[in-house]
């Protein structure tokens, strides 16, 4: 386990045969045992049930069940049945529409950009170097802070006029620029800043599977004539696939569900340039009281998070996990 | 190649390399560092000096922004909002968890596997999604601005990592340890409570820190949960600030400074735990 070994043993645990699981087998085989298993069982399970029945499964369930009605949100259930109306409305919606593009931009960003160059900084961080637990520390820390704080010292650091980057620009000599108040530059900003609060957490997460590939491999490699590139390209990168296969589910996820940060940096603003989801649906929901059809926002949601987590479960982790996968850290609530 | 061949093509690198390997990482050292640098000092400046120098040292030192928010009752009032909360979630997530990761780690029953998926399904529902209905629902149970609005979901939506975790540490301890326990009459709660617990200390650390930052940067819940400020957490405290306060910088940023500060004296003591537990958290089936 992880906490006693180091990270290393969780990372290659995928491809290792499970370890050495003894069947379960009944504490008493008497029977008087056997009911009071039972009870065991249940006493131990039923709080965990609980909780989970009425705090996650049936939240979904009723955010399912009120998108295909008209309700202010007053009362506990609606009542004004109005079929796929809200969905239909939604799919006429040009910012409901925009924040599907602008979520999809932000993934492929994400993929391209951010998984990259975390991954290029954990290479980095694996060399021998002076000062690299500091590092390590520190490339990290930003994913510690809660984004609220990371979204207000950004939104002062940008501002427009005379902010501290526009000052190091022109210092730099180049031009200014709008960052956060331009339509046109606002998803670049709220990207970089995505990128400072969450690529130490993915370069942590590929750090430990790189720590976990033994040296004898990279050693062969190398004694055989490999370059660094060809090392890298025929040994490193195909062993850190589960890692990167995680990584890549850890993003796309935490993207679709992004509501902290964009809320707080520029509220989606300007002119729903940088809206998400998340933030239309928090504006219908608990702004205007449309609470059916921010419901059918939520919906949306939840099926693609679902969709694209069966199909990347069935076509591209099947190979690394045998149980489920975690959202865990790239959580963005 | 011949090795010698390798030898004289790797020397000049021998020299530049460290030096470029170095620059990289400063140069992302200091795109980390800016903002919170930049905050810390934007503190100690007046409104004109962010103004008229937004990049120098504070001239002169102004530390009442500071000094004005550690005086102020609301700021400490979240600190011990968040706090309470934040202990209050990893406890119940934890205790909870802990019993059920139990039971599927260690006993056989029909339709565990299916129970377990369902469980571990919970990570994939964003909790975005839910936030709505869950809203109406703490309504319905007459959990807003009450703290336990914020801690059971918090604890609910953090089931299903902490069960996954410590079902694999509790299925690592051998069944020798199980039937000596049974052997000497322990029942088995008595083996859960008196041996597995003590055994999975570092696997419950982990747990613990995970539920503890999670709950602590919530930002989402508290805001929808807590109308009153009585109740606001650090995050929810920070962002109305914000906009209380817009027009003066300063004094949001000497209250964001001091807002982060809890958070990363938290991860200086907690780092390995917290970092263990997030690869674990990535890459246990």
């Amino acid at each position: 386990m992880k906490t006693t070994k180091g990270p290393e043993s969780a990372v290659t645990a995928s491809p290792v045969p499970r370890r050495l699981i003894p069947p379960p087998q009944p504490h008493r085989p008497k029977s008087r045992g056997k009911a009071r298993k039972r009870i065991t069982i249940i006493l131990f399970l039923l709080p965990g049930v609980l909780l989970f029945s009425f705090l996650v499964l049936a939240p979904i369930l009723l955010a399912m069940y009120s998108s295909v009605f008209k309700w202010n949100g007053f009362g506990l259930l609606p009542k004004n049945f109005v079929g796929l109306d809200n969905f239909t409305r939604l799919f006429d919606n040009e910012i409901f529409l925009g924040d599907l593009r602008r979520g999809a931009l932000l993934i492929v960003l994400g993929l391209v950009v951010q998984l990259p160059l975390a991954l290029a900084i954990a290479l980095l961080l694996n060399q021998k170097m002076k000062l690299r637990a500091l590092y390590r520390l520190l490339f990290f820390m930003p994913y510690v802070l809660s984004e609220v704080i990371a979204a207000v010292l950004f939104s002062m650091l940008l501002s427009p006029e005379r902010g501290f980057a526009n000052e190091v620009l022109g210092f730099l000599g180049l031009g200014e620029s709008s960052f956060l108040s331009e339509p046109d530059t606002v998803m670049t900003s709220l990207f970089v800043v995505i990128t400072w609060k969450y690529f130490g957490f993915y370069m942590i997460l590929y750090l430990a599977g790189r720590q976990s590939i033994p040296k004898e491999l990279t050693e062969a490699a190398q004694i055989d004539g490999c370059g660094p590139w060809h090392v890298f390209r025929y040994v490193t990168l195909p062993l850190l696939g589960p890692t990167i296969r995680i990584t890549v589910f850890l993003s796309v996820i935490g993207t679709i569900q992004l509501f902290d940060l964009v809320y707080v940096l520029t509220g989606g603003g300007p002119v729903h340039a940088s809206e998400t989801l998340g933030v239309t649906m928090y504006d219908f929901g608990f702004k205007r009281f449309q609470v059916g059809y921010a419901s059918a926002i939520s919906v949306v949601m939840f099926a693609l998070s679902l969709v694209f987590a069966i199909g990347y479960q069935r076509f591209v982790l099947r190979r690394d996990l045998d149980g489920a996968t975690t959202t865990m850290g790239g959580g963005r609530r | 190649m011949s090795v010698h061949a390798r030898e004289r093509r790797t020397t000049p690198g021998r020299v530049l390399r460290p030096i470029a390997l170095h620059t990289i990482v400063v140069i992302i050292g200091v795109f980390i560092l800016v903002p919170i640098v930049y905050g810390i000092l934007g503190g100690f400046k007046d409104n004109q000096q962010l103004a008229n120098n937004p990049i120098g040292l504070p001239a002169p030192w102004v530390p009442e922004n500071y000094t004005n928010v550690l005086a102020s009752s609301d700021f400490w009032r979240q600190v011990f909002n968040s706090s309470l909360i934040a202990l209050t979630t990893a406890f119940i997530t934890v205790a909870v968890s802990a019993l059920a990761a139990f039971v599927f780690a260690r006993f056989a029953f029909r339709g565990r596997e299916l129970l377990f998926t369902v469980f571990a399904a919970g990570l994939m529902f964003p909790f975005a999604v839910a936030i709505l209905p869950l809203f109406i629902i703490l309504r319905f149970f007459g959990l807003l601005n009450n703290p336990l609005g914020v801690i059971l979901p918090q604890a609910a939506f953090g089931l299903a990592l902490t069960i996954i975790i410590l079902r694999s540490f509790f299925r690592s301890i051998p069944h020798e340890v199980e039937e000596a326990a049974i052997l000497d009459g322990c029942t088995p709660f008595g083996f859960f409570w008196r041996i597995l617990l003590p055994m999975a200390r570092p696997a419950l650390a982990t747990v613990s820190v995970l539920a503890v930052v999670n709950s602590w940067n919530n930002f989402f819940l508290p805001l929808v949960v807590f109308n009153d400020k009585d109740w606001w957490t650090l995050p929810v405290g920070v962002q109305q600030f914000t906009g209380q306060y817009s027009a003066d910088t300063a004094k949001i940023l000497a209250y964001v400074v001091l807002a982060m500060i809890p958070a990363l004296a938290f991860y200086s003591v907690a780092e390995r735990q917290l970092i263990g537990g997030l690869t674990a958290g990535a890459t246990k089936g």
